[in-house]
């Protein structure tokens, strides 16, 4: 009886079904999970670190609907939608919202959410007390948790996930994203005058013709890839110097406990006195090698002297910290971007969140040591391209 | 050596100090002088002279030292420093500005400061072109750590990766063309920096110490913690860093220290890898060697770049060392300041005497040893007296490897042969005093020169790759240059003198009853007197068949030959092959040692021995006359051959010639070395196998005879 009310209920009109299959799932071809996509709409991307879920909240529930639709969903609607913290982690990012989206037919806004993964037994515990599994649908995930978790959302919360590569679901979010645009605003921006602080400005960019094109994703480690074309991408390299390594850096170096207070702490802090500079070697720049002065020679350089160290503070180190992680991704990306012969790199991850300071440094790095050859991009929803391409791969292949 | 005469010299300091110095080492050298026979009793006098003379060579020295030790160096500079046209003194390296003054007013010099990195890269093109076994690449896990490189003649282009305080990545295109073409902040100084404040560890040899016996998956987030497994889309595995320092992301949780230094470690090494590969890959350069303080003479940061390299490139590049990486600055400082000398015009060779070797890589095990070479290390190059370049007639220089047997390889050959040269040593000691009966430190000497062989012995079954590939070669000219160390510049010259009399009586004899031999038959005994008629066991008949077939045919353009012992051997078992040569309508070229080793024949001794036989026999006086029989001399004063160092004249001489034949005689030349060498051309290899264990190793019986003629493949 449920089970044919939510088939009637919440059967999307504009998704092209022949008749005979209209409410049948269908197999995914990745995972080959059952594929169903009622409502709710959720694309999940399980990471290292931290967890991101992206909800769309349809706006054009009839009254009908809104009568028939089940308790239990309707619970999790005004639950995710009336809130912007869950429990104490899960924080939803109100900024980011996109509103009025049409999405497969449907109009809605399209909400962004994260928290700890290490919160993720609580969240399946949670599914699992709102009868989650009762509403039939598929709860598509993209990230290493996916697989960690797999088990867990089965055993735990009497749900199949469905499984999405990483990388299919990156690109595709972010092109999606970058498609329909930031409520009017553009999704991609850069940053003019990168090597003068003083005219250094935010601008939109439009990334209409998108490819070439080199991604750099910093999470908690960092995944380069390289796109040609819609179809045709690949990861080109990694490094495990990422958002992991400065905050767990920043833990054992300053005891703080949050990014945000890491961060804080880097705001205030002065790389120069833990950084050997060149000019510390050399008296100024090296001209030899054509290296201006202010370069860094070698990053905690100067803590090798005793006298030193005993004279840094902790928010020094947590800026050297967050300067030596954001110089290397700046120049492996660089590099990337040189054997791979592309000339714009776009920059998303939550390792950028609240982070102008990295995005500066990454926009005045790729300029100044490719002599402006190099443009770093960035997008306005940093880290969530691979939940929202999660959510797209439950809507594609249905 | 008896007198040091300094005249350059350098210093390079970080926290050791570098110091380069050239000097002209008078040593003793035995000279061979013909007498005037003219209306004298020939039978009754000695064949030449010997006399012992002073000689002038050029040294190079390399110094490492703490720099607590500098104010005593600089007093033995002073003291030593002969040449007072010297008035300046080039340094490089933090150090430079530190003891600038202190140099200044102990010398009375004035102290010219030179760019780290343009010293750095010509030091290290001297290093590539002059020491054999200078490259290795390390494997840790396998039998031999250290896995010696064949020197390439071609040394450009390459990649340097210089991992000081931080890395700078030079890529060098020729002698003079090299460009900065990336680095990273991330190098020693943040492993160092970073290192003390994460574990309160000041010393960065600590550092590394509690890196070596840490867990990093402790402290970092691996991709199977972030998956539950491997990444299998991907192929990346389980076990793969995802994030370093993934997994400190929490205030609540104490990490060991040997576990942050751990995770600390493949941090750096892993990014300097990936961005080296990533430069290699940009240049198109697949040779990159590493050095600087985090590199130099540790295993575990071998070990993790060496890993890195491997994992980046996916095996396609190799992750290169050198020898004397921690003497490369000064050794080019050197250069700059001394090139009026020239001395990039010369080939150096590397004294074994005189050098301290590679640092041992078990510093647990062995920690003397390690503080002796970590505090102080030396290393000297003898300037040779003329350039050595490969043996034009050689299949393939890049891959070719002189030594038969790899010792640092064969764990069983080199316990046998480390056990036979001491066993050796006290008849070589008493040999060397006994030849030297008229000096009245002899005695004395010759048990400074057993002490000396005996600790290099010893250290060499501890770390056979002290000195690069360890083989029955380097053993052999490593006594060669203790015993001149210690003034035995010949020891065998009076054995060699009297023979060489006894078989020049013979010679003619000799030469009678080949003549009376059919022509199949003498070509046979031809053979056997190059073998000295040692010949018990003919197992190599067969492969005489084919030689005589071939004589039968069409005479060679040119034979080289590269002579043995003096002696029988020369004069009876050489010269009637080289006549019949000669006789064929061949032009021979007569290669002997520039200088002596054991009982071979040396050019000095092989130009009277040849002019007595001329005075003897129509045909070589003839040959001798017409330039159809040249003698030549081989640049090296080994016992063995390394056809890739030979006398710049004689490779001149082959080429002109168009030499279609090359004769290699005896156990050094032709079994220890060159055994498996590949020429372009016919090839000769005879020896008589005077040793059970390699007679046993080559699958044959002890006196047997090596007879290998070879024909290239078309």
């Amino acid at each position: 009886m449920v089970m044919a009310l939510i088939q009637e209920s919440f059967f999307l009109p504009p998704l092209d079904f022949s008749s005979s299959q209209t409410w049948k799932s269908c197999r995914c071809p990745a995972c080959s999970c059952w594929i169903t996509s009622f409502f709710p709409w959720f694309g999940l991307d399980i990471g290292g670190t931290l967890v991101k879920l992206v909800y769309f909240e349809p706006k054009d529930i009839t009254a009908e609907e809104e009568e028939e639709e089940v308790e239990n969903l309707k619970s999790i609607r005004k639950y995710l939608t009336s809130n912007v913290a869950y429990g104490s982690t899960g924080i939803r990012d109100v900024h980011l919202e996109l509103k009025d989206l049409t999405l497969c037919g449907r109009k809605g806004n399209l909400h962004f959410i994260r928290f700890p993964t290490h919160d993720m037994p609580a969240f399946i515990q949670m599914g699992s007390e709102k009868h989650f599994s009762s509403l039939h649908t598929t709860l598509c995930a993209t990230g290493g948790g996916a697989y960690k978790f797999e088990q867990d959302f089965l055993t735990m919360g009497d749900l199949e996930l469905c499984k999405l590569d990483e990388l299919d679901c990156l690109v595709k979010g972010v092109l999606y994203i970058d498609s329909v645009g930031f409520n009017g605003h553009s999704e991609c921006y850069y940053f003019e005058n990168p090597t003068d602080p003083e005219r250094c400005q935010k601008l939109p960019f439009n990334l209409e013709n998108p490819y070439p094109l080199l991604l750099v994703n910093i999470g908690s480690g960092v995944s380069i890839l390289a796109a040609y074309s819609k179809d045709n991408y690949k990861r080109v390299t990694g490094t495990s110097l990422g958002g992991g390594t400065f905050f767990g850096l920043c833990c054992l170096l300053t005891g703080c406990s949050t990014f945000e207070e890491a961060l804080e702490m880097a705001s205030h802090g002065d790389s120069t006195k833990v950084d050997k500079l060149v000019r510390d070697i050399y008296g100024g720049d090296y001209e030899r090698f054509g290296l201006p002065g202010w370069a860094v020679a070698s990053s905690f350089g100067n803590m090798m002297s005793k006298e030193k160290r005993e004279s840094v503070s902790k928010e020094d180190l947590a800026r050297a910290t967050l300067i030596t992680i954001t110089n290397n991704i700046g120049s492996i990306a660089r590099m990337c971007a040189l054997n791979e012969n592309i000339n714009r790199v776009v920059f998303v991850g939550n390792f950028l969140r609240i982070n102008t300071i990295s995005m500066r440094l990454l926009a005045y790095a790729l300029d100044y040591w490719s002599k402006g050859q190099l443009k770093a991009l960035f997008l306005e929803h940093e880290g969530y391209f691979g939940a929202v391409g999660a959510l797209l791969g439950l809507l594609d292949s249905a | 050596p008896t007198a040091v005469c300094l005249r350059n010299i350098i210093t390079l300091s970080g926290s050791l100090t570098k110091l380069a110095y050239y000097s002209t080492v008078q040593h003793k050298v035995a000279r061979v002088r013909s007498f005037d026979h003219s209306g004298k009793d020939i039978d009754n006098e000695p064949l030449y002279e010997i006399s012992v003379q002073e000689e002038i060579t050029a040294r190079l020295h390399f110094i490492k030292f703490e720099n607590t030790y500098i104010e005593t160096c600089l007093d033995f500079i002073k003291d030593h420093l002969v040449n007072t046209e010297t008035k300046v003194i080039k340094a490089t390296g933090g150090g430079a500005y530190k003891f600038k003054d202190l140099i200044e007013k102990k010398l009375g010099l004035k102290v010219d400061k030179e760019d780290v990195m343009t010293c750095l890269i010509k030091g290290c093109n001297f290093v590539l072109r002059n020491i054999p076994h200078e490259v290795f690449a390390y494997q840790k896990d396998s039998d031999t750590e250290f896995r010696f490189q064949t020197n390439h003649p071609n040394i450009f282009p390459y990649l340097l990766v210089n991992i000081g305080s931080g890395v700078s990545i030079v890529k060098v295109e020729s002698e003079d063309k090299f460009e900065w073409i990336g680095g990273s902040s991330i190098g020693g100084g943040t492993f160092w920096g970073l290192g003390a404040l994460l574990t309160k560890t000041k010393k960065f040899d600590e550092l590394l110490q509690l890196a070596s016996k840490g867990q990093h998956t402790n402290v970092d987030m691996l991709v199977k913690d972030v998956y539950g497994g491997a990444y299998q889309t991907l192929g990346l595995s389980g076990n793969l860093i995802a994030s370093s320092f993934g997994k400190s992301t929490t205030a609540d949780k104490e990490f060991s220290k040997e576990d942050m230094a751990k995770s600390l470690l493949h941090m750096i090494s892993n990014d300097i890898g990936q961005l080296a590969c990533l430069h290699a890959k940009l240049h198109n350069l697949d040779k990159i060697y590493f050095g600087g303080f985090f590199i130099r003479g540790h295993p575990v940061t071998m070990r993790t770049i060496t890993y890195s390299i491997n994992f980046f490139s996916k095996g396609e590049v190799q992750a290169l060392f050198l020898r004397h990486e921690g003497y490369l600055g000064a050794i080019g400082a050197f250069l700059k300041g001394a090139e009026q000398d020239n001395p990039n015009q010369y080939s150096w060779g590397e004294n074994y005497a005189g050098s301290s070797g590679l640092m041992s890589t078990s510093p647990d095990v062995y920690p003397m040893q390690r503080t002796r070479s970590g505090t102080f290390d030396m290393l000297e190059m003898d300037r040779l007296e003329r350039p050595l370049v490969n043996l034009p007639l050689l299949k393939d220089p890049s891959t070719y490897i002189p030594d038969t047997v790899d010792l640092t390889d064969d764990a069983m050959a080199r316990k046998y042969w480390l056990t036979c040269f001491e066993e050796a040593l006290d008849g070589v000691a008493k040999r060397a005093a006994a030849s030297q009966p008229d000096s009245v430190d002899a005695q004395e000497r010759a048990e400074k020169f057993r002490q000396k062989y005996w600790n290099k012995l010893q250290t060499l079954r501890q770390q056979p790759f002290a000195y690069g590939t360890l083989t029955v070669r380097s053993l052999l000219d490593t006594r060669e240059h203790c015993l001149n160390e210690f003034n035995f510049p010949d020891p065998y010259s009076k054995v060699k003198q009297k023979e060489n009399g006894i078989a020049l009586k013979c010679f003619q004899s000799v030469i009678e009853s080949l003549d009376s031999l059919g022509w199949e038959e003498r070509q046979f005994a031809l053979v056997k007197g190059l073998l000295a008629g040692n010949v018990f066991d003919w197992g190599a008949k067969a492969v005489s068949d084919q030689w005589l077939e071939r004589l039968k045919g069409p005479p060679h353009k040119c034979a080289l030959i590269f002579a043995d012992n003096s002696g029988i051997d020369i004069i009876l078992g050489v010269f009637p092959f080289v006549r019949e040569l000669l006789s064929r309508g061949t032009e021979v070229i007569l290669a002997c040692n520039s200088g002596p080793a054991l009982n071979d024949v040396t050019y000095s001794e092989s130009l009277i021995v040849t002019e007595r036989i001329a005075a003897m026999d129509p045909v070589i006086h003839s040959a001798l006359r017409d330039e159809k029989l040249l003698l030549v001399q081989t640049g090296s004063s080994s016992p063995c051959l390394d056809l890739s160092r030979l006398d710049q004249g004689l490779a001149v001489l082959v080429r002109e010639r168009q030499t279609d034949l090359v004769v290699i005689e005896g156990m050094g030349r032709a079994i220890h070395t060159n055994y498996y060498a590949v020429l372009r051309c016919e090839s000769l290899k005879l020896a008589v196998i005077k040793n059970s264990w390699l007679a046993d190793r080559l699958g044959g019986k002890i006196f047997s005879v090596i007879f290998k003629y070879e024909v290239p493949c078309k």
